[in-house]
């Protein structure tokens, strides 16, 4: 047993920490380390000099564009990432619909989406959840109706991230209305220009627009956009959400969450005193940082148990359980910490190149909206409702 | 980074794993706690010859050179199993003590007779005040020519009724809670004015309270220098407390597992009752808080050695909140779930939850490392 990364490792940490030192543009760095808003060529600016590196797409086998790294590797990467304040890749293109296109798609599929998802020409959105299917997702409706060479597809997707400014969606589309419900999905690439299409953001309580409703109304897809076999959709998308778990954790990001919350409770005084010493809020975090600590490790231990080359499997489910939770009382606790200093709304200071006088402390305009905004983190990608089914179901068999 | 054990730890681990199983389960631990000691003198001598009492003390004093790594190895076996021999207080506290702070004479007399089985060893250094504070010491030692006399009252000092020498902090100087000041004495258990009064925990070990009066003790029965005990003290309780969370986690692997199989066999409406959401959602948890616990066993004993006292306090202290937090919640629900049954003396779940709780208990609580961890993430200059 040994907790120190090997010298080999120590060297990629360095190379990977020198490479942000000298890429990551200051302003999108700001954007990320004071919560202001990132658009579409914040991120893409970032993918574009990861592409350019190599090292956009871990994840990926390399002859398809991957780095071939270790899991330990990707995890210093991730790591060293989220540290840094560097944006995470925009996941739906090369975390999620990239792998299912690489291990089901066909030629030409592979031919004409992978290099673009690498170059970051597509961006992606994920057209799984529906008004009436969000943890009951095979229960959705969007129906495509194959007709010769195409297929016409109806319905609406809901939550879609990003779909304001994606070039395409992955669809979940029901193709079979009369067989069992996982059985008659299908996984369809669509393009977001296709006549028919309609985006509608919705706003979000923190007063963010990172999420969408899709309209399909009559959309004509061609049928080559099909991946692999019709009525198999569930299969692929079983392997898309089991696929990816590593940096489910989120332990890098909530390291630096960390640091921020104590200087926050350094400088916020009451009665004279700073926060940090006052015994109860002193309590909240410390017991904070040992969660954080204790998962750190619990998420080492399941990458060092995936040198093997086998996955993760359902015990990522505790990693997005106990990562969402900790997530979330960081901004818990820094939304406390502000006092009356939390109240006041400054949309505008939320905003990239805003140069006003800020209410309050300068730290404090993103930091109830980011409160709010995250309760979303134990509901996305599978509430933690849900992954406490998988633990009861997959890990211990009840 | 690497969460693998060696060859020879994977060895260790089956042994201990192994015996432990055959040697173990509710009815014969209550057999070996009937023994006027609390244990099994039978197996004391077993774990000797399979080399466990010498495991962390050097070889040339009669052991293997073990680190914390290969104690946690044994502790997390005992929990599995609910051991009641005093591995911790013989072997981590006095050996521990003994290696740490002895002289070279003292540790050739002493550990290798440990080591053997031949010696037990209890470390008597709470007291009614102190609660968990380290160097809240009442107790004196006064100097009387080339030795010392101590007075004064130790409580609950774990298998202080069958130790053959006593290891007893005394203050030779300093205030009371001073951390100046403190020294460690070997006496004899039976040395004169010592009185001991042993009695069982709640929890199915041994504890004694004991009475100091005017007893006298050589020169040279003092372990290393007088008035500088405090760090070899504060060290060696980090050790026991990385050894207990090994045990906590080998406590709650076994309370999951006893309480996963109810659930699968025990039927209420016409079904398993694992089929409830509201129990699967519990029994999930109850595995993620094992989890936690084991990665922070793991770190702590990765962490117990450092020469940094202040990271290893704060990797200690993180593990030992830890363990009580999980400990609790892992204990209270595997009692719940199982209803009635988990109620009663006959059943194992209680006799886990026991021990788990008052693992929390014991040198120092949730609350009090906390405190002791944010001393040092959270200094406030």
């Amino acid at each position: 047993m040994e907790l120190a990364f090997t010298p080999e490792e120590q060297a990629f940490r360095a190379e990977v920490r020198g490479f942000i030192r000298d890429n990551l543009p200051a302003d999108i760095q700001d954007k990320m380390l004071n919560g202001k808003k990132m658009g579409r060529e914040d991120f893409l600016r970032w993918h574009r000099l990861l592409y350019k590196r190599g090292w956009v797409a871990p994840n990926w086998p390399v002859e398809q564009g991957g780095t071939g790294w270790t899991p330990v590797q990707r995890h210093i990467f991730e790591d060293e990432i989220a540290e840094a304040g560097a944006p995470p890749v925009i996941p739906f293109g090369v975390t999620m619909c990239g792998p299912v296109i690489i291990r089901f798609g066909d030629d030409w599929q592979k031919q004409f989406f992978l290099p673009k998802i690498l170059s970051g020409e597509h961006v992606w959105c994920q057209g799984f959840s529906e008004p009436g299917s969000g943890s009951d997702l095979a229960s959705l409706r969007t129906k495509a109706v194959r007709e010769g060479d195409h297929y016409l597809v109806d319905g609406q997707k809901i939550w879609t991230t990003s779909a304001h400014f994606a070039d395409w969606i992955f669809n979940l589309v029901r193709t079979d209305p009369g067989a069992k419900k996982q059985e008659g999905i299908s996984f369809l690439l669509i393009d977001m220009k296709s006549p028919g299409i309609t985006v509608k953001p919705i706003v979000t309580m923190d007063g963010g627009a990172e999420v969408n409703e899709v309209f399909f109304d009559n959309v004509k897809v061609p049928a080559k956009n099909l991946v692999g076999e019709e009525n198999k959709g569930w299969t692929y998308a079983k392997f898309l959400l089991g696929n990816e778990r590593t940096g489910i954790a989120r332990v890098g990001a909530s390291k630096r969450e960390l640091k921020r919350l104590k200087e926050i409770v350094g400088s916020e005084r009451e009665d004279g005193e700073p926060l940090a010493a006052k015994p109860r809020f002193r309590d909240k975090i410390a017991a904070l940082e040992v969660e954080l600590m204790a998962l750190e490790i619990t998420n080492l231990r399941m990458i060092a148990a995936m040198r093997g080359g086998k996955g993760p499997g359902p015990e990522s489910s505790i990693l997005k359980i106990k990562g969402s939770d900790i997530q979330q009382k960081l901004t818990e606790l820094a939304c406390e910490a502000l006092g009356p200093y939390a109240m006041p709304f400054q949309r505008e200071a939320l905003e990239a190149g805003w140069n006003g006088e800020p209410i309050g402390p300068d730290y404090a305009a993103p930091i109830a909206p980011h409160y709010f905004n995250y309760r979303k983190v134990s509901i996305y990608g599978g509430s933690n409702e849900i992954q406490r089914n998988v633990i009861a179901k997959m890990m211990l068999g009840l | 980074m690497d969460f693998d054990f060696t060859e020879e730890q994977r060895l260790l681990d089956e042994t201990v794993r192994r015996l432990v199983k055959d040697e173990y389960d509710i009815p014969k631990r209550r057999s070996y706690m009937a023994a006027p000691e609390g244990f099994s003198r039978a197996l004391w001598e077993r774990y000797g010859e399979l080399g466990l009492l010498g495991l962390p003390f050097a070889e040339s004093e009669g052991g293997f050179g073990g680190s914390a790594v290969e104690t946690m190895i044994v502790m997390e076996s005992f929990g599995r199993g609910l051991v009641v021999e005093p591995y911790l207080a013989s072997i981590v506290l006095g050996g521990g003590l003994v290696a740490l702070g002895g002289s070279d004479a003292q540790r050739r007399a002493i550990l290798p007779r440990v080591a053997a089985g031949k010696l037990l060893l209890a470390f008597a250094h709470g007291e009614r005040q102190a609660r968990y504070g380290l160097s809240d010491v009442e107790t004196t030692a006064k100097k009387d020519g080339a030795g010392w006399v101590l007075e004064g009252r130790k409580g609950v000092v774990l298998n202080g009724d069958s130790a053959g020498t006593l290891i007893v902090s005394a203050r030779t100087g300093g205030s009371s809670r001073e951390r100046q000041g403190l020294a460690l004495f070997l006496v004899d258990a039976k040395a004169k004015g010592v009185a001991i009064r042993g009695y069982p925990t709640v929890d199915g070990l041994r504890a004694a309270e004991i009475t100091l009066d005017r007893v006298p003790v050589a020169g040279d029965a003092v372990l290393g220098t007088p008035g500088a005990a405090y760090p070899v003290i504060e060290r060696i309780v980090d050790r026991a407390i990385a050894a207990l969370a090994a045990e906590a986690v080998g406590i709650m692997e076994t309370l999951n597992a006893v309480t996963l199989d109810y659930l699968k066999t025990r039927k209420q409406f016409g079904v398993p009752i694992g089929s409830f959401q509201a129990l699967q959602h519990r029994m999930a948890d109850m595995v993620i808080e094992h989890e936690q616990s084991k990665s922070m066993a793991v770190l702590a004993a990765l962490s117990a050695d450092l020469d940094d006292a202040a990271e290893r306090r704060r990797v200690i202290s993180a593990a030992k909140v830890q363990i009580g937090k999980s400990g609790r919640f892992v204990g209270q629900q595997a009692i719940q779930l199982h209803g009635g049954i988990g109620m009663t003396d006959e059943y194992a779940a209680g006799h886990y939850f026991k021990r788990l709780t008052m693992i929390d208990q014991t040198f120092g609580d949730a609350d009090h490392h906390l405190d002791r961890f944010a001393e040092v993430a959270l200094p406030t200059g």
